[in-house]
Formats: structure tokens, C-alpha cells, sequence
């Protein structure tokens, strides 16, 4: 299975909210909060999470396309152009 | 001279391991402010202070568990001077500086009431119980669940034997609300936006105003009115049990505050850093199950509250409205409360105006 790049950045972003997240256990192409115990707390601070991190602007009539890992890294690298703005 | 007593941080709690002293002897302390930090079966705890004076004598060393209600501290109120100036033996002085006592609290035996050596040591040794524990034990992740199972486990069969509770639940249409909602956050940033869970906060609140029966403690066999709304938030916790702390004065505050309170909250409480007024000051609880996917829980009452409102997922349902039916997102709202305050038919009402306060989302 190839990798995408920008999750390991996403899952870092992730881990900041739910530490207890592996990467490696994560399947890219399930629903998230399927997986990881997320809250609309949690979720909500998540996406706040990427917005810094990658400096976009996630409206709220976009939250229903980011389901799934592969959803997420699609979304932001549509939304950044390229690639992530490596952050720090 | 005040006694500082460790305070119940929740009904649950019995008693507390002193972990740190946030202040010392001849400090300033006012109201409010951060003391000591101590250790429930919950988590270390903030303990704030309910009064301004000064700290005359600490009563109880770090890594003492002492019983909820135990003098811990020795205050002198504002204004209040250390009775007169005291004679000092000036060996006296030497030692109860080494202790870190306030020589104003002790009570002199020498001439014209000095105090002497003897009166220092005598005091030190009243102060400081048999265990001079110099370290504190550090409690295991592991230890700290079960611990916590343990204490809510106490708390809620209390609950079940001692509370007659009555269960209540109503359909709350929540389309008004949602469509408040989208177009409240449309225009902002994410860090700016509210989660639905605000709105019924804010709405239970503002009912409780007019049900005041529903929003209080029964206490020694009767019911006390809380002094303000605090409405206590139930919230996971990661790593397994949960703690409801207080949203002070929720009906007073915009729903933009209580975003921000509400998120401090969730963060603070998962991180083991509430202050004792959040875990002691909670005069109802709500919780919300509707982000774990149920559509209804009726919960147990946390004592000595009287009242518990459970909020279960907005989904689509069929809804007959004005002749015809239509898919509406609709929520369910139930109510558990104590019958030894308040019956059913009241409950009902409040649980009525919970909906239609839900209807008017620009109001709240």
C-alpha cells in the first residue's frame, strides 16, 4: 500500500487530540470516527487542528467530505495547491 | 481566625490526599484563588479558597489523606491582626520560622503570654499528624480508572437507593436550530464556530430560571434552591470513567461564552486540571450522548443535585406538521428527577419549555 505524505501530518494533528491514536492502525480509507473515539468536541478541535497547520479555511458545509483519512489529505492538498505548508 | 476546611469536590468525595501547598504562612490569599492542589479518586484537583485573609498556619503536610472537612489551614480574616504583639522567646521565633508557622496562632505559655520554644514545638507537633510522608506516592494511569470506576460506582448506587427518581422524554424539533446554526458559523472561522451541544445548554438553563425545583441539591432531608444555574457537563474521559463539572451561571452567559467554557471544560477535564468550584458547584447535570450515536439516555441523578437532562443525537425523522409530514432533524430530550422535589407534571413543563426555547435559537 503506497503511502500519502500528508498523513503522517494529519495523524500528528490527530494525536494532539486523541494521544492514544496509533498511525499504523489507522485504515486510511475508513471513516475516522469510526476508528478513533471522537466526539463533536474532539472533531471540531481536530479540524481547528488542520486549519492551523495547514492554514486553510475549512467551511462547515465541507465537514460531511472529510469521513476518511484519504478524504482528509484529498481535501487539504486540493486546498493548499500543491502540498502542505511543512508547519514548524 | 478562619479554619480552611478540605471541601467536597462532588458528592462522591470522602476524602483527599494533600499533593501540594500553593501558598505558605504570612501569605495574602483571596477569594477564589488556588491553594492547594489535592487529589481526589479523580483526578488532582485546584482548590480554591472561599474567603480573603491570610494564611496564618498550614494544618496538613503534602501526602496527608485527610477526611473531607478537616481543618487544613489557619486564616486570619481581613483586618484581623495577629491579637497583639507578641512576646517572642527569640528561640521561639528561630524555630517557628524553620516550621513555617505563624506565630500568631500559637498560643504563648511564658510570661505575659510569650511564647516559648515549648509552645512552638507544641504547636508543630499538633499540626503535624504521626505521618511525615516526604514524598508523594505517584498513582498509576491503571490505578487512577479503577479508582475513578470505584467512585463513580459509590456515587450513583447512592443515587439509585437513595434518589426516587422520575424519567420523562419529549421529541424537540431542531431544524430552527440547525439552520440558526449554519448560518451563525457561515461566517466564521473555525476557532469562532459553536457545536449544537451549546444550544440545549443554553436552553435548559434558561428554563431552569422558571423551574427552580429542578436546579438545586436536597440536602439533610430538604431541598436547597442552587444560588445560581451551574449547569454541570457530563464528559468522558479518555482513558475510561467521566466528571461533570460546572458551566457557572450557564443561563447568564452568550452562547459564544459558553463555546469557549465548554471547550476549556472538555479540554481542562481530560487533562486532570479542574478547579474545586467546577466539581463542587454543579446545581444539574447535562449530558449528551447524541455524538456517541443513541437517540435517547436517561440518566442517573448525581447526588445531592435533584435534576439530570439527557440530550440524544439530532437525526432526520418523519414529522407531521401543519396537515403533512416532512423528514425533520429531531432530538431527544429526557428528564430524570428527584420526586422527593419536584413530580412529573412539572417536569413536563420544564421539559416543554426546553423545546420551545429550542425553537427560538436567537434568542438564546
Amino acid at each position: 500500500m503506497k503511502t500519502d505524505p500528508l498523513h503522517a501530518q494529519v495523524i500528528a494533528v490527530l494525536q494532539a487530540i486523541a494521544p492514544e491514536v496509533e498511525g499504523e492502525d489507522l485504515v486510511p480509507d475508513e471513516p475516522l470516527r469510526r476508528q478513533v473515539d471522537l466526539d463533536s468536541m474532539d472533531w471540531l478541535n481536530f479540524l481547528i487542528g488542520l486549519h492551523r497547520a495547514f492554514q486553510v479555511d475549512i467551511p462547515e458545509s465541507d465537514y460531511a467530505r472529510l469521513v476518511t483519512l484519504d478524504d482528509v489529505a484529498d481535501y487539504l492538498r486540493k486546498k493548499t495547491g500543491q502540498g502542505p505548508t511543512r508547519s514548524e | 481566625m478562619i479554619d480552611f476546611t478540605l471541601p467536597a469536590l462532588g458528592a462522591d468525595m470522602t476524602e483527599g490526599k494533600l499533593l501540594e501547598w500553593k501558598v505558605k504562612p504570612g501569605d495574602t490569599v483571596r477569594r477564589g484563588q488556588v491553594v492547594a492542589l489535592v487529589d481526589t479518586s479523580k483526578a488532582a484537583v485546584d482548590v480554591e479558597i472561599w474567603q480573603d485573609g491570610t494564611v496564618a498556619q498550614l494544618l496538613v503536610r503534602p501526602g496527608e489523606t485527610v477526611p473531607v472537612g478537616t481543618p487544613m489551614a489557619r486564616l486570619l480574616a481581613p483586618g484581623e491582626l495577629p491579637a497583639v504583639r507578641r512576646r517572642v522567646s527569640p528561640a521561639a521565633r528561630q524555630r517557628a520560622a524553620t516550621l513555617g508557622i505563624a506565630l500568631e496562632s500559637i498560643a504563648g505559655s511564658g510570661p505575659e503570654g510569650a511564647v516559648t520554644l515549648e509552645d512552638v514545638e507544641r504547636a508543630a507537633a499538633a499540626a503535624a499528624p504521626a505521618a511525615t510522608a516526604a514524598s508523594v506516592p505517584v498513582v498509576t494511569g491503571a490505578g487512577k480508572v479503577t479508582d475513578m470506576r470505584a467512585v463513580i460506582g459509590a456515587a450513583m448506587s447512592r443515587s439509585k437507593r437513595e434518589i426516587p427518581h422520575y424519567y420523562l422524554g419529549e421529541s424537540v424539533p431542531m431544524r430552527r436550530a440547525q439552520e440558526w446554526l449554519e448560518a451563525f458559523n457561515a461566517g466564521r472561522p473555525l476557532p469562532e464556530r459553536l457545536l449544537m451541544a451549546v444550544l440545549p445548554i443554553k436552553a435548559v438553563a434558561l428554563a431552569l430560571r422558571k423551574f427552580p425545583e429542578l436546579n438545586g441539591f436536597y440536602r439533610n432531608g430538604a431541598f436547597e434552591a442552587g444560588k445560581g444555574i451551574h449547569v454541570g457537563v457530563a464528559i468522558a474521559l479518555r482513558q475510561g470513567g467521566l466528571v461533570a463539572p460546572a458551566l457557572h451561571d450557564a443561563a447568564d452567559k452568550p452562547l459564544a461564552v459558553i463555546m469557549q467554557e465548554l471547550s476549556d471544560l472538555v479540554q481542562r477535564a481530560r487533562s486532570a486540571s479542574l478547579r474545586s468550584s467546577e466539581l463542587a458547584d454543579a446545581t444539574v447535570t447535562v449530558t449528551n450522548l447524541g455524538d456517541q450515536g443513541v437517540e435517547s439516555v436517561f440518566g442517573v441523578i448525581y447526588p445531592p443535585q435533584v435534576a439530570l437532562v439527557g440530550l440524544g443525537r439530532v437525526s432526520l425523522r418523519p414529522w407531521a406538521e401543519e396537515g403533512g409530514v416532512r423528514a425533520v432533524p429531531v432530538m431527544q430530550a429526557t428528564l430524570s428527577a428527584d420526586h422527593r422535589v419536584s413530580d412529573g407534571h412539572r417536569g413536563a413543563l420544564f421539559l416543554n419549555e426546553v423545546r420551545e426555547r429550542l425553537q427560538h435559537p436567537e434568542t438564546l
